[in-house]
């Protein structure tokens, strides 16, 4: 099989593993649960990708902005509203908006300074969002409803959560994969590879980064509130630095710069943390060995074992 | 706001300030000399309070427990320097991200499964105890006092060590050249293997003098971890000195915005606003701070780094 068809192969068989999901499983809720959740965490991965293996930006504030899209469908819901495209078109906005000024302060620095930098400002974030007493502070933020659709209940059953969420998730990966393979992309690329190379060349770098950093924001603030329409509730953890590291331990272990990695690697990460969890409530003393050991051996994790070449 | 009040929080946001240095001058040095992103500075700081509690009250004084801990916080630095960082010196910084995430991950749990996740009470030792007045009307612990003093002794040390002896020169050489260091003949492993124990043993004792006055609990390195990013990038990475301003400037702007940023904005909005708005702008102040700074020096306040 030539490389070409099993890279659009793969995706397939993922998109098709999710649709099939109930159907299987004779929708059963605690499973179709845990596909939503994959999935909600899996579009914000994709975002992720975009800058960190294209890029080749370690972004560590991606909660934060997974954060503000859940805040935005917390906030306007509790103001009663309950239109599901305003709601997430306000996350999506929410995301982009906040990932403008932190990424234009950030992508000043480069390295280790660019790691800080938005760790520092995620956690600027999550202190903005537990002082938020008005909306419940440390303690969160129960949403009164969820959202409607043209006299619909998109949302109301994990049925119909689940094709929805799975719809929205094509819909970011097969963006992202005409934005990988956009002038904009091959630009953004090259710039991770080469950063001189293509100063040289005339393209303005950072404006392309920042722009790329935007989408991501978005694309997680998306994640974000269809997390909180999911769990129907938000709080402050949701921006927890930690979460950050989980996204970027999602997108590594998948194999970074490939969309479907940050899938895989969304996947992988909450199956073992349900697996382990079942054997002992302290499952990080085994999760977080076998980070190191990733992380030793060398990255590409899970897409290695599964014979695809990263980049 | 009283004068009074305004000396108690400025003591306060030195104590911070020197805890922050602390922890940021092994941070700093590890990123300067190494080229590292080590998320695992924080944990170092929580095994050092976790050691003091235990060995405190082990033995039974104050004293030997630190000596303890000081021991112990240099032999962890070490181990894990040797067991896991040092094969990953001039990696991806991505893969020091994902190593030093999964310590921080398996070091908070093992302390959460050893002590459980109550905090831990530790006493301030029977000498220290008690107030001293610094002024009419002012009574400051002198726990405190002696925790300030000996992180400025400290830094003291700290700063003849790296500008006045042989060591210090090399290190300060590996800062700013690694490679031109080995190069010359300098045995960059150990060099590395010393900054990172020692940098750890700094984290530990800071950890260590905090246990008494902060609540002991698991995750408690992980915010003062990225408060001291923080330092280190208004500092200038790999610059102690700038580490030390830094920190003293993150520890009283922290320290003063949360104590009087709810009276100031009182004077632009009516009180229930400002109550709302005070602790939200207080939070944010040192980001701001820190994004100030980048905006005017890109490489922070005392770049270290030649290149």
């Amino acid at each position: 099989m030539s490389i070409s068809a099993r890279r659009s192969l793969l995706p397939l068989l993922l998109g098709a593993g999710f649709a099939l999901v109930p159907v299987v499983t004779g929708g059963d809720v605690y499973t179709v649960n845990l596909a939503i959740r994959i999935m909600c965490l899996a579009i914000a991965a994709i975002g992720l990708d975009l800058i960190l293996g294209y890029g080749r930006l370690v972004s560590f504030g991606h909660a934060a902005f997974f954060g503000a899209g859940a805040y935005a469908v917390g906030i306007l819901s509790t103001h009663g509203f309950t239109s599901a495209p305003l709601l997430i078109g306000a996350a999506i906005l929410a995301g982009a908006a906040l990932a403008l000024p932190i990424g234009a302060v950030s992508l000043r620095t480069r390295g280790v300074y660019f790691i800080m930098i938005t760790l520092a400002f995620g956690q600027m974030l999550f202190f903005t969002a537990t002082s938020l007493s008005a909306y419940g502070g440390d303690d969160g933020l129960s949403l009164p409803a969820r959202a409607t659709f043209l006299g619909t209940d998109p949302f109301g059953s994990p049925l119909s959560f689940h094709y929805v969420v799975l719809a929205l998730l094509a819909l970011v990966y097969l963006g992202g994969r005409a934005i990988v393979a956009s002038r904009f992309g091959r630009v953004l690329r090259a710039g991770g590879e080469d950063e001189r190379r293509v100063i040289a060349a005339g393209f303005p770098i950072t404006a392309y980064r920042l722009v790329a950093f935007v989408i991501a924001g978005g694309i997680a603030g998306l994640a974000g509130g269809l997390y909180a329409e999911f769990t129907e509730f938000v709080s402050p953890a949701y921006l927890s630095w930690q979460r950050s590291g989980e996204f970027i331990v999602m997108v590594v272990l998948g194999g970074t710069g490939s969309l479907h990695g940050a899938v895989l690697g969304a996947a992988g990460v909450v199956l073992l943390e349900e697996w382990l969890a079942e054997f002992t409530e302290h499952w990080r003393l085994i999760f977080g060995p076998l980070l190191v050991l990733a992380a030793l051996a060398g990255r590409d994790g899970l897409a290695r074992l599964l014979g695809r070449g990263t980049r | 706001m009283s004068t009074t009040l305004l000396l108690i929080q400025t003591l306060n946001g030195l104590q911070l300030g020197v805890l922050l240095f602390l922890i940021a001058a092994g941070l700093t040095l590890v990123f300067g000399v190494m080229d590292f992103i080590n998320l695992a500075h924080g944990v170092q700081y929580m095994l050092g309070a976790y050691f003091l509690a235990a060995f405190a009250a082990a033995t039974g004084s104050f004293a030997l427990g630190l000596a303890l801990t000081l021991a112990a916080a240099l032999l962890c630095g070490v181990v894990l320097e040797r067991l896991v960082l040092r094969h990953l010196y001039g990696r991806d910084h991505l893969d020091q991200v994902l190593a030093t995430f999964g310590i921080i991950l398996f070091l908070n749990e093992a302390v959460r499964a050893l002590w459980g996740s109550a905090p831990l009470h530790v006493d301030i030792p029977e000498a220290l105890s008690g107030a001293v007045r610094l002024m009419p009307g002012l009574l400051y612990p002198l726990y405190r006092l002696v925790l300030i003093g000996a992180g400025l002794g400290v830094a003291l040390l700290l700063y003849v060590l790296v500008t006045h002896t042989r060591i210090g020169m090399r290190v300060r050489a590996g800062a700013s050249d690694a490679a031109m260091v080995s190069a010359l003949g300098v045995n960059v492993g150990r060099l590395f293997t010393l900054v990172f124990g020692f940098g750890a043993m700094l984290a530990g004792f800071a950890g260590a003098l905090a246990a008494p006055i902060l609540s002991v609990e698991p995750g408690m390195g992980d915010n003062i971890l990225i408060l001291a990013f923080v330092v280190v990038v208004i500092g200038g990475i790999g610059s102690v000195r700038g580490a030390f301003v830094a920190a003293l400037l993150v520890g009283l702007v922290d320290t003063l915005g949360r104590s009087f940023s709810t009276s100031l904005m009182r004077l632009v909005m009516d009180s229930s606003a400002a109550a709302q708005a005070g602790p939200a702008l207080a939070s944010m102040l040192v980001y701001v701070l820190m994004a100030l700074v980048l905006a005017v020096r890109p490489r922070g306040l005392f770049p270290a780094s030649a290149g």
